[in-house]
């Protein structure tokens, strides 16, 4: 490693230097205005009303996540829930609804049966969030319930404690990086929401912001509510780093079967609030767009026209999902290799732009794009760098949870074999971190399918996506139109999700052969069966 | 007022700001032409800050267009007319638009095969797609900005990023819906109205003056999308007639009442559509949108149509306009507008989205009153540029 060691800090900078450009920004632009008139700007009493808007919103909404993305995780991968493996994947599938789509969805849902009614304000907000931002949770954590070690568990259990005594000490105890990790995620989700919280009329620091950039060319006062953002992020960031336990990191075993617990006369009612939660989830969304096909009368103008909207997606979003994966690895790797205060940081500072609003990444790119890097503006490679800012996190976070996984000491056996270690990075450890990096290009792929306002701004000019044919269509009145864009960007987002959770292992748990524990089996455990997205599980 | 001012004071770094406050200096004055000329030679002095400069603002004869756009055009406005007059042509056109682009792709494709020029449309939100053009400043992509809010175009002319249009082409609009400056034009017209459920709500019950609707009879009946621009230009509107203190009352009155909030006007008009809100505040002509969406006639739709009557600035008419941003250099841009308001292009508008056409002669869609019959309130849409204090009282009544 004394080679590439260097090379991985290299790469890490640079792509921490990449999600730190909406903040040098930020500053930049706060310096101008100076910082008196910022001080007067955040301690109004209108901003901190955002403000606690937008940390009880995140709170309430994570605190829901975790219950539902942990209890679906603990059904689907250790009980004997009905149809478990199906509603293994199709838990996974609300990442794919757009939040935007979700809150009209639900705000016109009583149309269904009623005329006139409406369901808004904070506790509709907070359900929606809920609803499609727990996927976030319940991918790392199922991940981490199949490949945890097992017997801390059966000796708990031939101590006499119960299965659920077990299960809340020991077992998720195991998997609580994977829980922080995946929580992370939920709530600089919800911090950084526009759509959801907009349509439902709740007023958040976000909701603000998107208010006075598009209102009033007001930068003061929307430059004074990001970095007011920034600071929440940077507030739960440190909080979660001090909750942190240290050596709180968990080992693959080589995936010995679990025994399903018997779920008794709990089985039907616990699928029944499982479904229950699943249906009503992508239920609505789609029959929202049916309801709006089958009343309108303007149609998408051709098929051709929906084709070319679906390829400008799938163009943009996997040149994001490549874009960012390649600045994310390196990162991703020293995380899981090199552990300490420098790393840690470069890493947090990644989730700074990820929990900013896409319109403040927009500008910054704006800005770079005009002042740095002109010959590239408006082209899909700045568009697929403005994602990499945006969701560097997503991609790190399974990178580094592969990485933890890869046994350090295949690295050593390469190099005593003479190999030079950029060979042994490239042969042994990136080979073997690679199922994380294809869990995090997947997860990035489908998040850029759904993104909206920095695709707005920086798409090359003329270019449609699914997501900005919706737009344009639901403003222009035309929900008839609108509704088979959103049905397809569902569709195509769902082909992603649906592989993060075929593909790593919640699904297949209990019907592998067992490998043995030799560290020959490790790796092959390991390359089988991905460790798809364990979130900071390092 | 004055504290207002003091603070923006200090954010001249921005020439898009800059330009505002000035405007805001200037809106105690009565709305002159003269207004013009303190914006645009005030302009360079923000904008060293800079360290670059805007086109059009620093030139000083720039200053003097709004007295006599024809005489006094700079040498540079000069010799793009003359090149838009030669036909001088790239071939290329990239078109800013906030815009719905399906209502104006056809008429973009028209003007294409016309004319050979290819068009590339970025099509957006109206304010963000002109906060981008000023952030983009002298390099931005953009020929034409084409937006629906004459305050958007009032801050891109003050921020010094438009160019001069040919006066010919200006000649063709009346003067109540054009740039002072002569560097933004009105394609088409939309009034403010009031919307309403005509199974909830009688006729004879509704207001005359948008000031009505704070009374107590209309609690929790009415609905304001505050977010959306046209109606921001409605409460710029209500500042230049009433005054800042009128404007703001009205903002507080409006707050008190109950009114139901919207992030935009298309959930406002659904609802008032199905009927889950009695009357809500919006545009005219998103009701004759509505109609070709349902397939039905405007006047057998349980949405109605009410036209403030008597002059109440509740009847503003706003438009949609275009101009020349200050970095493009040949003549495609101004025959994209030139035929926008030529007769096919204003016909176009006219029949297919419901919003009045600008030149005269040219019919609005059925159903319509002639623009020349409503009573409109007495508001020069070159004041509606300062969005940022309408925004700042919106704000203060805690509508946004």
């Amino acid at each position: 490693m004394r080679l590439t060691r260097p090379a991985l800090t290299a790469g890490a900078l640079v792509a921490s230097a990449v999600a730190l450009v909406p903040l040098v920004y930020l500053l930049h632009q706060t310096t101008r205005f100076g910082w008196g008139s910022w001080w007067d700007e955040i301690t109004t009493e209108r901003m901190l009303g955002f403000a606690i808007t937008s940390v009880q919103l995140t709170a309430v909404v994570t605190a829901g996540c975790l219950v539902i993305g942990v209890g679906l995780a603990v059904l689907v991968t250790r009980t004997d829930l009905p149809f478990r493996r199906v509603i293994a994947v199709v838990a996974a599938i609300p990442l794919a609804v757009p939040s935007y789509v979700a809150g009209t969805s639900w705000l016109m849902l009583p149309n269904l049966w009623t005329q006139g009614e409406r369901l808004s304000g904070f506790w509709m907000a907070a359900l929606v969030l809920i609803l499609y931002t727990y996927p976030y949770v319940y991918l790392p954590v199922a991940a981490a319930l199949v490949g945890a070690d097992r017997s801390q568990e059966e000796v708990a259990r031939s101590l006499g404690r119960g299965p659920i005594h077990t299960l809340m000490s020991v077992t998720l105890r195991q998997v609580r990086p994977a829980i922080a990790g995946g929580g992370l995620l939920a709530a600089f989700y919800v911090l950084s929401d526009f759509g959801a919280v907009s349509i439902l009329q709740v007023r958040t620091l976000t909701q603000a912001i998107y208010t006075q950039f598009r209102g009033g060319f007001n930068y003061l006062s929307a430059i004074s509510l990001s970095t007011m953002l920034v600071m929440l992020t940077v507030l739960i960031l440190l909080a979660e780093a001090r909750s942190r336990r240290r050596g709180a990191r968990y080992h693959r075993t080589g995936g010995r079967a679990h025994h399903a617990a018997h779920l008794g006369p709990m089985r039907w009612p616990l699928f029944a609030a499982a479904a229950g939660v699943l249906v009503a989830a992508i239920g609505v969304p789609f029959a929202t767009l049916s309801r709006w096909f089958g009343e309108g009368v303007s149609r998408p103008g051709s098929i051709g026209d929906l084709v070319d909207a679906a390829a400008g997606s799938v163009t943009v979003s996997l040149a994001g999902a490549a874009v960012t994966v390649a600045l994310a690895t390196p990162l991703g790797v020293l995380v899981a290799r090199r552990p300490g205060p420098i790393t840690s940081t470069l890493e947090r500072a990644a989730y700074v732009a990820y929990a900013l609003p896409g319109v403040v990444v927009g500008l910054s790119l704006v800005y770079f794009g005009m002042n740095v890097a002109r010959p590239f503006y408006q082209t899909t490679w700045m568009l697929a760098f403005a994602y990499a800012t945006l969701f560097l996190p997503l991609a790190i976070a399974a990178i580094s949870g592969a990485a933890a996984q890869a046994p350090p000491v295949l690295e050593d056996v390469g190099k005593s074999l003479g190999r030079r270690p950029s060979y042994v990075f490239s042969r042994v450890t990136l080979r073997l971190t690679l199922p994380g990096i294809g869990a995090g290009a997947a997860l990035v792929f489908l998040t850029c399918m759904k993104e909206l306002p920095a695709t707005m701004m920086l798409r090359p000019t003329g270019l449609d996506t699914l997501a900005t044919e919706l737009w344009a269509h639901t403003t222009g009145g035309r929900y008839a139109a609108a509704a088979p864009y959103g049905a397809l960007l569902i569709l195509l987002a769902a082909i992603p999700t649906w592989l993060l959770a075929t593909r790593s292992g919640i699904v297949a748990a209990r019907d592998e052969p067992e490998p043995d524990d030799s560290d020959f089996g490790v790796v092959t455990a390991v390359s089988d069966r991905p460790a798809l997205l364990e979130a900071s599980g390092r | 007022m004055h504290a207002i001012s003091a603070r923006h004071r200090r954010l001249a770094a921005l020439p898009a700001i800059a330009a505002l406050t000035i405007t805001l200096a200037a809106c105690g004055d009565d709305g002159e032409n003269n207004n013009a000329d303190t914006d645009q030679n005030d302009a360079p002095v923000a904008e060293t800050d800079e360290g670059e400069e805007t086109g059009a603002g620093d030139e000083p004869d720039g200053g003097d267009a709004g007295d006599d756009a024809e005489d006094d055009a700079t040498d540079d406005a000069a010799s793009d007319d003359d090149a838009a007059a030669a036909g001088d042509s790239d071939g290329e056109l990239v078109i800013y638009s906030g815009r719905d682009l399906e209502l104006v792709q056809p008429i973009i494709d028209e003007f294409e095969a016309e004319t050979g020029i290819t068009v590339e449309v970025r099509d957006g939100n109206t304010a963000e797609l002109a906060a981008q053009i000023i952030n983009e400043g002298d390099g931005t992509p953009a020929d034409v900005f084409f937006g629906q809010d004459a305050g958007a175009l009032g801050a891109l002319s003050q921020a010094g990023a438009l160019d001069q249009l040919p006066t010919e082409t200006l000649d063709l609009v009346p003067e109540a819906y054009r740039s002072a400056a002569g560097d933004w034009i009105g394609v088409s017209g939309r009034a403010r109205v009031l919307i309403y459920s005509d199974q909830d709500v009688d006729e004879a019950e509704l207001p005359d003056s948008v000031f009505d609707l704070s009374d107590p009879e209309w609690s929790g009946r009415f609905g304001i999308a505050p977010t959306n621009a046209s109606f921001q230009a409605f409460v710029t509107a209500l500042r230049i007639e009433h005054g800042e203190d009128v404007a703001q009352e009205w903002l507080n009155d409006i707050a008190a009442n109950d009114p139901v909030i919207y992030d935009g006007n298309g959930p406002m008009i659904t609802d008032v559509w199905e009927g889950a809100l009695d009357v809500g505040l919006t545009n005219h002509y998103y009701i004759w949108a509505r109609a070709a969406e349902s397939g039905e006639n405007v006047e057998d739709l349980n949405v109605q149509v009410h036209w403030f009557p008597g002059g109440d600035t509740g009847g503003l008419i706003n438009v949609a306009g275009a101009a020349l941003t200050a970095n493009q250099t040949d003549g495609d841009g101004a025959a994209f507008i030139e035929y926008l308001l030529s007769q096919s292009g204003q016909e176009y508008f006219g029949e297919t989205t419901g919003e009045y056409p600008l030149v005269t002669g040219v019919e609005a869609s059925e159903g319509l009153p002639a623009i020349e019959e409503l009573e409109i309130p007495d508001i020069d849409l070159n004041d509606l540029a300062d969005l940022q204090t309408t925004v700042e009282m919106i704000t203060e009544a805690g509508l946004a």
